[in-house]
């Protein structure tokens, strides 16, 4: 399968990988997927906790070059972002920027999941309800 | 200088030798007849090419000519073979017994068969080494058991199992012995009397010859087996196999023959040091494991499991060589390969295997460079892995609780 450019430069150049403390009360951390499935995604945003806007991301992907590259635009574009902001991405939004091929699209999904995971684990430690989701669809560390 | 991509892949196909293409290429053009012609020159000359590959093809497995089938390849040789059989022989029993890591044109066919309630199939388990229990053969095959097929050597592992044991104990219970070799045939000393084989499958494209030509051996004597055709036409290759001779094809797949023949010793000598080689040197990674039986192997492959990596995020990064992984992740069924998860490997193990395949015209410097260029891409990949980085915080990954999706 032939991969997108976009796609290669991500996995290339992968933008924002790395750990965040996830000790710190404004650092929220999403684990999703399953090794047993090939592909596991952590995400970490580090929160003004002011303004509520996104002032780092990172992540930590297993998987393939498209669970890499979706982790990797996931990240680009949260930063910046408030919480709120950040919800609104979805996961067609990063199919569409890699021209993901149908067979990859869960890669997105995770995505998704992951930036959804690590908001809820922020509004938590800070007291606030988590946002709706299907909490079956995510990792408990 | 080495040129790009290296080529590493020799278990899904190989390059055709220059001096098997320089035997096809007069069976194209100037000596096209077609073998069933008996008329005229043309189709003499076509006829004496067929029976000239049909010696250097028996010659190389310690066959009869006249025991050759030609096929158009291994995946035909597999149907023709165990579906032959089991129409052949319907009257003496409906059992056969197969393993879970025969390759998928063994296991659909016998999946086939016990669809249309032509045959009842026992699919015996694999240790975790790839080779299969001997004990728990016996223990399968009856006397309704007209069929046991088990593979030479594993595509993806490529572990050789106890043939000429597995070979005794189908006879013993009256049953007849299918091999698919198509991995072995050429590469390592086939021989069919030594081994008690009764059928046996093969193919050009894995031993530097053609794609699209085949063969299937059909046991003359000691038992004399018979197929029932599955192609209706013509009665060509003594009624088994109908259809008009791929010329050119058979010349190639004899030449490829020949030359296995006289240089697979030598060759498979040169590749088990290099394959050593570069396994040891990929062992040298920290948590790297291969996969399969390291004695019992054939001499040119290594299969190995690079833990905290993904196989085809592994695949992508290491673009300057050409291999295959056990990582589905293409497929949409998401499931790593059925051969490793047979062998007891856990599935994030599966999906963090690639296999290297050696060849006839694979270098000592295109290994020296493979070992670095594969460390380096692992070790990138690790830096990015939340597995490695929970493994070095010393968590025992089989204490999350992972969402399965």
């Amino acid at each position: 399968m032939a991969y997108s450019q976009k796609i290669i430069d991500h996995y290339t150049n992968p933008r924002n990988v790395g750990t965040l403390d996830k000790s710190k009360k404004n650092v929220g951390t999403g684990l999703v997927g399953a090794p047993e499935c090939g592909d596991v995604m952590r995400l970490q945003i580090e929160v003004d906790e002011q303004t509520q806007v996104i002032k780092d991301a990172k992540f930590k992907t297993f998987g393939c070059g498209s669970a890499i590259a979706s982790s990797s635009v996931a990240t680009e574009w949260l930063k910046g972002k408030t919480i709120d902001e950040a919800l609104s991405i979805s996961n067609m939004d990063i199919v569409e920027e890699l021209s993901l091929p149908p067979v990859k699209i869960h890669c997105s999904v995770l995505a998704e999941d992951a930036i959804k995971a690590a908001i809820n684990d922020y509004r938590i430690k800070n007291g606030l309800p988590p946002i709706e989701e299907k909490q079956s669809e995510k990792t408990k560390i | 200088m080495l040129k790009f991509p290296i080529y590493l892949d020799h278990n899904a196909t190989t390059p055709v030798d220059p001096r098997v293409l320089e035997a096809m290429l007069p069976y194209f053009t100037e000596k096209f007849g077609n073998a069933a012609s008996r008329n005229h020159k043309f189709g003499w000359e076509a006829e004496e090419a067929v029976d000239y590959a049909r010696e250097q093809i028996a010659r190389l497995i310690g066959a009869d000519p006249r025991e050759i089938i030609f096929t158009s390849g291994a995946t035909e040789s597999d149907n023709l073979a165990i579906k032959g059989v089991a129409e052949m022989y319907a009257r003496k029993g409906n059992h056969i017994v197969t393993v879970k890591t025969e390759h998928k044109a063994v296991l659909d066919t016998c999946r086939a068969l016990e669809r249309k309630g032509i045959a009842k199939v026992t699919y015996l388990d694999v240790a975790s080494d790839g080779l299969i229990d001997l004990n728990a053969l016996e223990a399968a095959v009856t006397d309704k058991t007209i069929l046991v097929a088990v593979m030479f050597a594993n595509n993806e592992i490529g572990v050789i199992q106890p043939i000429r044991e597995i070979a005794k104990i189908a006879h013993s219970k009256g049953a007849l012995f299918f091999s698919d070799a198509t991995q072995a045939v050429g590469k390592i000393p086939v021989n069919v009397e030594e081994y008690g084989i009764d059928l046996m499958a093969f193919t050009a494209h894995k031993m530097y010859g053609p794609k699209g030509v085949g063969a299937l051996y059909v046991r003359r004597k000691n038992p004399r087996v018979k197929v029932t055709a599955q192609m209706d036409g013509g009665g060509h290759e003594r009624g088994m196999r109908s259809g008009t001779l791929n010329v050119p094809g058979i010349v190639g797949f004899g030449k490829a023959c020949e030359i296995c023949s006289r240089e697979m010793v030598d060759e498979s000598i040169r590749l088990a040091k290099l394959r050593d080689k570069l396994e040891n040197g990929l062992l040298s990674i920290p948590e790297t494991v291969v996969n399969g039986n390291r004695k019992y192997r054939l001499p040119h492959v290594t299969n190995i499991s690079f833990k905290y990596v993904e196989g085809e995020g592994l695949m992508m990064g290491i673009k300057n060589l050409a291999v295959s992984s056990g990582s589905a992740c293409t497929s949409a069924s998401l499931e790593p390969s059925y051969v490793l998860k047979a062998l007891g490997l856990p599935d994030d193990l599966g999906h963090s295997s690639i296999r290297f395949g050696l060849g006839r015209f694979t270098t000592e410097e295109e290994i020296d460079y493979a070992i670095g260029y594969v460390a380096e891409a692992v070790n990138k990949l690790r830096e990015m892995s939340p597995l490695w980085e929970m493994h070095l915080e010393g968590i025992d990954l089989n204490t999350i609780q992972w969402a399965h999706h």
